[in-house]
């Protein structure tokens, strides 16, 4: 399989339950791919996997390989951190640093990483801000409280900060869930011109959503991969029944 | 509504008026305490009295203690009261994050529950099994061991200077600091765990390690309900009475070396009280008016500092 990213019989765990059940699956470069599914599927936890952020919860665990750029993020050579500063996550609920300012949520990451120049702080706070469509929004305001903003400004700050880091892939979780439809229709947007720069994978219970920006689109149901696919193929002719149930809204 | 005849309705007014007197009769007993702080507040003062008529505003600035001239003034006893508890937050504090840091952040919850019970446990030792552990105990490695190597490295600065006794500030200070850790581990520790998991995963995300994550998500958001950890340590600290008394050395003195002794507010009166009469009496009560106010001003501090956070834990103004 090609792809930036590919999983290779992966299993994640929470203590007994078994959450994601043997995917494998590639994801492309440079293009936005969704990941839908009920409830509880397993599709956070399958993109969690990703950037090894999975098993900072207390109890889970995954086996089987997930490969970045043909390299085993799972080998034990691998540290986690490493990996998590060339995957970015974006989550459901904004979680900016409410003891933060805006300017400094921005470059949070480059900060942990020892950047101390402030002309290249400066810099990449305002690239990062344009990057995520905040820029005109903060840029008198960037000493403000990074919670002082809306639930949409702030979600559109979280983005900057985990592209800030310059990473190769941006992992969203449901990153529209907690907003309304103006500044949903914001990061859609957003998306849609970060894809030529990143490969992006997004988990979203809208299948609007997924139908709207997605390249590719993987369905998945009680913890397995049932059908991946382009998304145009997948939402006008599934191969699968259950793929078919679900989006035509026939699902107990 | 067949069942509300004659019956029914007799119920329901011998019902009213049982909850009536129910009512009232908690209602006073609430209310009796409202009227002892009140009574508490009206006698100190008025048993102040005649020492703030005497000695006025001199009284907190000047450093005499004389019975035989009648004259008694608080500075030395304001003096020790602080520089203990400085000590005591000094070294007490920052352990205390330490070991909140590993509760919160790092501990397996099995060794997690069974660790915070045993400290919060600490909390409930009398402060007399404290003052004889320090006398026992304590005393024998700051003589043998710790003072002498202070004296040694330190001893050029005015904080080490003189003879090593192992009774002294330094000592009361330590012993302040394991009382406080209790209640400062485990309120800090609390102040941590109510941190959402986002905000930590917003810091992993981003490539932190975990002692970064831990810095940066989790201390700079519990930073207040640390800190009012802290007062509410020092609040402990500055009442704390028993111990202190049985390590400070209880000597009328204000020098800025650890290992001189001292006397603090709660010392002096412990100390005094029993042969106290006229002018000293009410001087002494004058004093346990200052430590009242002091102790009220930083428990009402540390309380909004904790805000909703903290329901749970009574004031600890210390006590014997």
């Amino acid at each position: 399989m090609e792809g930036k990213i590919v999983t290779e019989r992966l299993n994640a765990f929470f203590g007994e339950v078994h959450a994601v059940k043997n995917v494998n699956m590639a994801i492309p470069a440079n293009a936005i791919t969704a990941i839908i599914g009920p409830s509880g599927c397993g599709k956070s936890t399958l993109i969690r996997c990703v950037n090894r952020m999975h098993e900072v919860v207390r109890g889970a665990k995954a086996t089987g390989k997930v490969y970045l750029d043909g390299e085993d993020i799972y080998d034990p050579e691998t540290d986690p951190v490493e990996v998590r500063r060339k995957v970015g996550m974006v989550f459901q609920k904004p979680n900016p640093f409410p003891t933060m300012t805006i300017y400094d949520n921005a470059v949070a990451g480059l900060r942990l990483n020892g950047e101390k120049d402030w002309s290249k702080l400066d810099g990449a706070a305002e690239d990062s801000l344009r990057l995520a469509a905040l820029w005109d929004e903060v840029k008198d305001n960037l000493g403000a409280s990074g919670v002082s903003i809306s639930g949409g400004q702030q979600q559109r700050l979280c983005i900057a900060r985990a592209l800030a880091v310059q990473p190769e892939v941006l992992l969203l979780d449901e990153p529209c869930s907690a907003l309304d439809p103006i500044a949903t229709a914001k990061i859609e947007d957003l998306l849609f011109d970060l894809k030529d720069r990143y490969t992006i994978a997004i988990v979203t219970h809208n299948m609007q959503q997924a139908a709207r920006i997605a390249d590719f689109t993987a369905f998945m149901y009680l913890g397995e991969l049932i059908e991946f696919g382009e998304t145009k193929r997948l939402f006008e002719n599934p191969e699968e029944e259950l793929t078919e149930k679900y989006i035509t809204g026939r699902f107990g | 509504m067949r069942l509300t005849g004659k019956l029914g309705s007799g119920r329901k007014s011998r019902a009213s008026f049982e909850d009536k007197l129910f009512k009232y009769t908690t209602m006073g007993v609430a209310a009796f305490v409202l009227a002892l702080l009140w009574g508490l507040v009206v006698k100190l003062l008025f048993d102040a009295q005649m020492s703030i008529e005497t000695f006025g505003f001199e009284f907190l600035t000047s450093d005499i203690w004389n019975p035989n001239k009648d004259l008694y003034t608080a500075l030395p006893f304001i003096f020790g009261t602080l520089m203990t508890a400085a000590v005591g937050i000094g070294i007490g504090v920052p352990i205390s994050i330490g070991i909140a840091i590993y509760l919160s952040e790092l501990a397996p919850a099995w060794i997690r529950e069974p660790l915070s019970f045993l400290i919060e446990l600490l909390a409930a030792v009398p402060s007399v099994i404290y003052g004889l552990w320090a006398i026992y105990t304590l005393r024998p490695i700051l003589t043998g061991t710790v003072e002498p190597a202070l004296m040694d490295v330190l001893g050029w600065t005015p904080l080490f200077e003189g003879a090593s006794f192992g009774i002294d500030k330094l000592a009361a200070g330590i012993i302040l600091a394991v009382m406080i850790i209790p209640t400062v581990a485990s309120v800090s520790k609390e102040s941590m765990m109510a941190v959402p998991d986002s905000q930590r995963e917003a810091a992993l995300s981003l490539g932190a390690t975990k002692y970064e994550s831990t810095r940066m998500a989790v201390l700079s958001y519990a930073r207040s309900g640390i800190f009012g950890a802290a007062i509410l340590g020092l609040g402990r600290a500055v009442g704390e009475t028993m111990a202190v008394t049985m390590t400070i050395g209880n000597a009328n003195l204000i020098s800025w070396s650890l290992l001189d002794p001292g006397q603090t507010m709660a010392s002096v009166i412990a100390n005094n009280w029993g042969e106290a009469d006229g002018l000293m009496l009410s001087a002494l009560v004058e004093i346990g008016v200052v430590l009242f106010i002091v102790a009220l001003v930083i428990n009402v501090f540390a309380r909004l500092m904790l805000g909703r956070l903290m329901k749970a834990v009574p004031m600890t103004g210390g006590g014997l």
